[in-house]
């Protein structure tokens, strides 16, 4: 009876974010100069697509109370790997896929035990992993350049059936092979149960180390998904600083947009990825407006601050100052 | 917890060597460690010309850290350094195209605009409540969005004043240059403030426990607004010195300074989680990290080398004694 309730309350972030997105999609499609076809679509979804990727991955460590400021260079990582490896037949591409996700998954256990079975703070330790990321990432690729199995990349970036953008079907894949199966699983109740509160957890002998561990490494694993479709776009790899630290703060904006709590233990993927896919939306809202394109770091970064700054909505609920402190 | 209460909270400066702190003691043995390796490989790493070279170099980022140590006490943290440090270094040149009067401002004007960053980071941490690494991560952001559209994308043409290349790279004290003299005066009003004030102690308490520091009367939003301002115009300022220093401003000149800053300050044995540190780590944590970046570049190790050196290095040092301690 009240379950309808309780379903439209854990999601009304993501639906929040759905909303803006819907919202924002329309106003953006219909003062296109293209209007609404399948090939606004198509590079409207490859370009959310990327972000939406980095977005889930920083969900899973969000939802653990942790942040990852080392995705962004995890994508450039994978990036620069896949413009070396995903080429040739269609054997050692497929080999150069699996390497590159390991990578991915190396970069995020790294990351999980370095918090988790270190005990070090995530801010300092992912800023310092990233470092390192960044420089590997550097020591691949010096100058931008390599290649990509264009079959491949084509296939993934283009349409399915000349209307669906595969991109999109990809992002259903990933969000059915990763999130969902993590999210009911054991693992995925313990991440949360550590993000909502870490001690009642450990009392009720929940499995909280290895849910947060593994929280950590998908999202290595999800940071290179995005960073092997980086690589399908561009076709080639690229070590960029600014682009890596872009990445990695439009997550945090597309995770707060998505209705994931900051504090962990709420919200889904599902609505980082629409928040992802909004955030998007709402940054080439400029170019179909014919803004000089020097404003968009500026526009970007006010809606990332209005964004994060809608949360402050929850203190006009606080009746008792010390609630404050929590 | 309860020493670490005491020794955070009375003075522990004067007394530092009876009660030494380990982390502190081990920041300064890597320093030495550091100066033999470098001595190692090459001669004149122990001359007093390239140590004065170094301290000079630190200064920089010791101004920097000195504002993120004072955020980090409080528990939080400061990820708008990047823009804040360009943003200050810009707006200082900026001032200085316009006439004798633009000049004169230069520097107050650059540092205006970083404390104008931190305060913004300090209402939305202090009074909307929004998590510091959030809010700072989006002025940053925002700041970043506002110089690429003052410069249009390019490095800006302006250059420094005279007055911010005399900070610099002058000397008043023969041998001892300017910026170390300047890094000297805001370290010991920092030591006087942390040590001798009530909004030190405040500090301390709030990062220890703000809630328990909001009960005990203090306006706890109020202290958090100032030591976000404090830190962005110290960021700010580092920049003008930067500017002052390379005599003139660049698009993304602060990006070298967020890691290192953080980096300096946590090496220093400052807890990340807030309330335990002292100034004199910090000033460890920072001449250990430009020694490490000094070595590096003798060695002329390249930019990808050093990165990853350079995270590997604060990674272990943070896991010799920056370890949170074991739950339960």
């Amino acid at each position: 009876m009240k379950d309808w309730r309780y379903l439209l309350a854990e999601q009304r972030g993501a639906l929040l974010a759905l909303g803006i997105f819907i919202v924002m999609f329309i106003i953006y499609t219909t003062n296109h100069p293209a209007g609404f076809t399948a090939n606004v679509v198509q590079t409207a979804a490859n370009k959310g697509v990327l972000l939406a990727f980095v977005a889930m991955a920083q969900t899973l460590v969000v939802i653990t109370a942790g942040i990852d400021l080392s995705v962004g260079m995890i994508l450039l990582l994978t990036n620069c790997l896949a413009s070396w490896l995903v080429v040739g037949t269609p054997l050692e591409t497929t080999l150069g896929v699996i390497a590159v996700l390991a990578a991915g998954l190396v970069c995020g256990a790294i990351n999980g035990a370095i918090v988790i079975y270190g005990r070090l703070q995530p801010i300092v330790a992912t800023i310092a992993t990233g470092a390192v990321y960044y420089g590997i990432g550097l020591l691949l690729r010096p100058f931008p350049g390599g290649s990509v199995n264009e079959d491949l990349a084509d296939a993934l970036t283009g349409k399915l059936f000349d209307v669906i953008p595969t991109s999109l079907v990809a992002l259903l894949i990933v969000v059915l092979v990763v999130w969902v199966p993590f999210s009911r699983s054991e693992f995925g109740r313990a991440a949360y149960a550590a993000g909502s509160s870490e001690t009642a957890a450990y009392m009720s002998g929940v499995p909280i180390r290895r849910g947060k561990f593994i929280a950590y490494a998908l999202a290595g694993l999800l940071a290179s998904v995005g960073g092997l479709f980086l690589t399908f776009f561009t076709y080639t790899g690229e070590a960029a600083y600014a682009s890596g630290n872009a990445y990695t703060l439009f997550s945090i904006a597309a995770v707060v947009l998505g209705g994931v709590s900051l504090f962990g233990g709420k919200g889904s993927a599902i609505g980082a990825i629409f928040g992802a896919l909004a955030f998007r939306t709402i940054g080439d809202l400029l170019f179909v407006f014919d803004f000089d394109p020097l404003w968009q770091p500026l526009f970007q970064g006010v809606i990332l601050l209005i964004a994060v700054s809608l949360g402050a909505f929850a203190l006009f609920r606080v009746r008792n100052r010390l609630e404050w402190f929590l | 917890m309860s020493e670490t209460t005491l020794g955070g909270i009375a003075g522990r400066m004067p007394k530092f060597i009876r009660r030494a702190d380990p982390a502190v003691l081990t920041a300064f043995a890597c320093i030495v460690i550091l100066l033999l390796l470098g001595s190692l490989y090459s001669r004149s790493f122990l001359s007093p010309e390239y140590l004065l070279q170094q301290l000079k170099v630190a200064s920089f980022l010791g101004v920097i850290a000195t504002g993120m140590m004072l955020v980090i006490l409080l528990g939080q943290i400061d990820l708008s350094v990047p823009w804040a440090v360009a943003a200050g270094a810009m707006m200082a040149c900026a001032a200085a195209a316009y006439g004798p009067v633009g000049v004169a401002l230069a520097i107050p004007f650059g540092v205006l605009c970083g404390v104008a960053i931190g305060v913004v980071n300090g209402i939305g941490v202090a009074y909307l409540r929004i998590p510091s690494m959030i809010i700072t991560l989006a002025t940053n952001a925002v700041a970043q969005g506002l110089m690429v559209v003052y410069t249009g994308g390019f490095s800006p043409q302006d250059s420094a004043t005279a007055a911010m290349r005399y900070l610099a790279t002058g000397f008043t004290i023969p041998g001892v240059p300017n910026a170390v003299i300047i890094w000297a005066l805001i370290g010991a009003a920092m030591v006087f403030v942390l040590t001798r004030t009530s909004f030190g102690r405040a500090v301390y308490g709030i990062g220890n426990r703000e809630r328990a520091a909001y009960l005990s009367g203090i306006d706890t939003r109020r202290i958090v607004l100032i030591a976000f301002a404090v830190s962005g115009g110290l960021s700010a300022f580092g920049g003008v010195l930067l500017a002052g220093y390379a005599s003139k401003a660049a698009q993304s000149m602060g990006d070298a300074y967020l890691l290192p800053s953080i980096a300096a300050v946590v090496l220093g044995g400052t807890s990340i989680l807030g309330g335990r540190g002292s100034y004199l780590g910090t000033v460890a944590g920072v001449i250990l990290i430009t020694l490490l970046q000094s070595i590096l570049s003798v060695m002329q190790m390249p930019e990808a080398g050093r990165q990853i050196i350079y995270g590997v290095v604060i990674v272990a040092m943070l896991l010799l004694y920056g370890r949170a301690p074991a739950s339960r």
